[in-house]
């Protein structure tokens, strides 16, 4: 420890300290990503999963750049109706003659952009909730967390279907999804997170930040927040998953923009064009596996996330 | 509500010369938790006073009082707690202050140098901007000011600027301490609560820690108010010094005196815990003191302390022990400085 008083004799000096530390703090940063990338890729099931996520985002994304959108318009469809799979269509024809495979590839766009989104906003109220229930405590706490297990309680699905059709009536398509799905899905997040917060809360340095006169807000978002946000993070990604699940089924039941291609809505006109009883497999299993491996990437890196960031997981799972 | 309060600061100074308001005036404080099982009475009925530049220390036993009075002070305690009596900080109330108000006064008045900094400190955060955040808390200031400050406040603590960009786990015990103390000037209070702020150091640390806040407190008038169970820290810290026993003071005088001739048995056994260094008589029988802390749900009647009191007579089962002349400036709740 250096106890030699410091004075204006020698400002040169810290200046020069103040360079190399800032270097060495690149590198303890640099230090720090490299052990939780080495930590992440013993979890192998995890590194799939990452591997898979990229694939898929990346296949998203480039879309409209390796396909050609002209092939979505039903007037334009350029084979037969309900065409098995051959060498022009690798993956047969929908019931108006759109090729599966690019039906499928940009039904990603909208699954994931909703199961990420709605994902998104379940996770800002869960947080919201939980840092308030578990900072104010309380008749508060009980308030919030009674309306905390009344979502619980409730079944998810009928309750989103309630919502879609309620607000449905002023917002576009995707958004009423996206809030149904949002709406219904915080509260598991809100429970984990209060949690969490009460861990937090009783550390001594939230009571050395309200011995400082801080405020409750700067509380829950300068000490709370980002000691639980290793948790919200692993959380999220598990959500999404379930986020795309939800979208699916809301848009395979008829709630969604059937204008816009999802995998959810080719279930649905699968489901109503009569493909199951013509054997038209070609249809329904595309759609169905891109559902599952979406899912399945996105629980493999949350749960490779929270074997990180929790230590006692690891070799459990 | 900074400038306010600066204003307000610079017209008691100034307003009052001769007989300054003191900078701690606290008046039969009395604590009171609710628990399960009833109310609990951890504090009862303690007076304080303290004036700018003035240094006490408080002791007694673990559970006796000492941390729930400190926090009481800024009023910190749980809600629910039942505090009543007075607490004046520079002459103005602070049970009965607005939340707002009180939220000012911490730390720009009153700071805490808290037990244990390896806890006190966020672990996701710089040093720098840990100290930073009561300035930005309490005052009209830009981000690159209060870090500055920081700096400077750093380097007043003896240590280098440049570990302001640390975070808490690179520093070592000491270094976290002396963090703790920038801190607690961040605002230039008036006082300065140190709740057993150097129990978990080791002794050549400690003696650094406690020579630094010594110095810091003489420099700038800044009344302090040092809790620990450790008398021999006390004594070489503070000027005056109070023994407190279940939730009330049993002793007040001159640290030394205090320390070296106890007037309250209580002291007594308190000092003679700690051996001192080349007396033979203590060597190798350090003495303490039987029996437990009383409950302070049950307290027994008369004078608390009867039960285990070395020179107990059968007059303390009844009678009313209060804080009792006991030498030059020096008072004791003992039944043998009752005045007749």
């Amino acid at each position: 420890m250096t106890t030699t008083p410091s004075g204006p004799s020698a400002p040169a000096e810290p200046g020069a300290q103040l360079a190399s530390a800032r270097a060495v703090v690149w590198q303890r940063r640099k230090a720090a990503l490299a052990a939780f990338w080495r930590d992440y890729r013993r979890q192998r099931a995890g590194v799939i999963g990452l591997v898979g996520l990229v694939l898929i985002v990346g296949l998203a994304v480039t879309a409209p750049v390796i396909s050609d959108e002209s092939g979505l318009d039903v007037t334009q469809a350029p084979g037969e109706r309900l065409e098995a799979p051959s060498s022009r269509f690798l993956l047969g024809t929908d019931e108006t003659g759109r090729s599966i495979l690019l039906l499928t590839l940009w039904g990603s766009r909208i699954s994931l952009v909703v199961g990420v989104t709605a994902t998104l906003l379940a996770m800002g109220i869960g947080t919201l909730v939980g840092i308030a229930a578990g900072h104010f405590g309380g008749w508060f706490s009980g308030l919030l967390m009674r309306i905390t297990d009344w979502f619980i309680v409730l079944p998810r699905l009928v309750l989103a279907i309630a919502l879609a059709a309620v607000i449905g009536t002023r917002l576009p398509s995707i958004t009423t999804v996206i809030i149904a799905i949002g709406i219904t899905s915080w509260a598991g997040t809100a429970r984990l997170i209060r949690a969490q917060t009460l861990a937090v809360e009783g550390r001594p340095y939230l009571e050395r930040a309200r011995a400082l006169g801080a405020g409750h807000w700067h509380q829950m978002t300068r000490h709370v927040l980002p000691n639980v946000m290793p948790l919200v993070l692993a959380s999220t990604t598990l959500e999404v998953a379930s986020a795309v699940l939800a979208e699916a089924t809301l848009a395979f039941l008829g709630f969604g923009d059937s204008g816009q291609v999802s995998w959810g809505t080719m279930l649905s006109r699968a489901n109503s064009s009569g493909a199951i009883t013509y054997g038209a497999w070609w249809y329904l299993l595309p759609p169905g596996f891109a559902i599952l491996v979406v899912v399945l990437c996105f629980t493999l890196c949350g749960r490779a996330l929270e074997a990180v960031f929790n230590p006692r997981l690891r070799g459990q799972i | 509500m900074a400038d306010v309060s600066a204003q307000r600061h610079r017209t008691e100074r100034h307003g009052a010369p001769s007989e300054a308001v003191p900078v701690l005036d606290v008046q039969g404080l009395e604590v009171t938790y609710r628990g399960s099982r009833g109310d609990v009475p951890a504090v009862r009925g303690v007076d304080l006073r303290l004036d700018a530049g003035e240094t006490l220390g408080l002791a007694g036993e673990s559970g006796c009082g000492k941390s729930t009075l400190a926090l009481a002070l800024l009023r910190l305690l749980p809600v629910g707690t039942q505090v009543s009596g007075k607490v004046l900080l520079d002459g103005e109330e602070v049970l009965t202050m607005s939340w707002g108000r009180l939220r000012a006064v911490r730390w720009a008045r009153g700071s805490i140098v808290f037990q244990g900094a390896m806890h006190a400190l966020n672990p996701v955060h710089r040093i720098g901007r840990q100290i930073a955040e009561p300035i930005l808390v309490h005052e009209k200031v830009t981000e690159a000011e209060a870090y500055e400050r920081a700096n400077e406040l750093l380097t007043q603590v003896g240590l280098p600027a440049w570990r302001a960009r640390s975070y808490p786990h690179e520093l070592s015990g000491g270094q976290r301490q002396r963090v703790m103390i920038a801190m607690a000037l961040a605002c230039s209070p008036r006082l300065i609560i140190a709740d057993e702020a150097t129990t978990a150091l080791d002794v050549m640390i400690q003696a650094q820690v406690l020579d630094l806040i010594g110095t810091l407190v003489a420099e700038r008038g800044i009344a302090l108010l040092m809790i620990s169970h450790d008398l021999s820290v006390l004594s070489a810290t503070c000027r005056r010094l109070a023994v407190m026993y279940a939730g009330r003071l049993v002793e007040i005088g001159p640290a030394h005196e205090v320390f070296r001739e106890p007037a309250h048995p209580y002291s007594e056994a308190l000092a003679a815990a700690f051996p001192s260094v080349g007396d033979p008589a203590s060597r190798g029988r350090p003495r303490g003191l039987g029996g437990d802390p009383p409950d302070p749900a049950a307290l027994p009647g008369g004078c608390p302390f009867h039960p285990r009191c070395p020179v107990a007579q059968p007059r303390c089962e009844t009678v009313t022990v209060d804080l009792w002349p006991a030498g030059v400036d020096r008072r004791a709740a003992c039944v043998r400085y009752e005045p007749h």
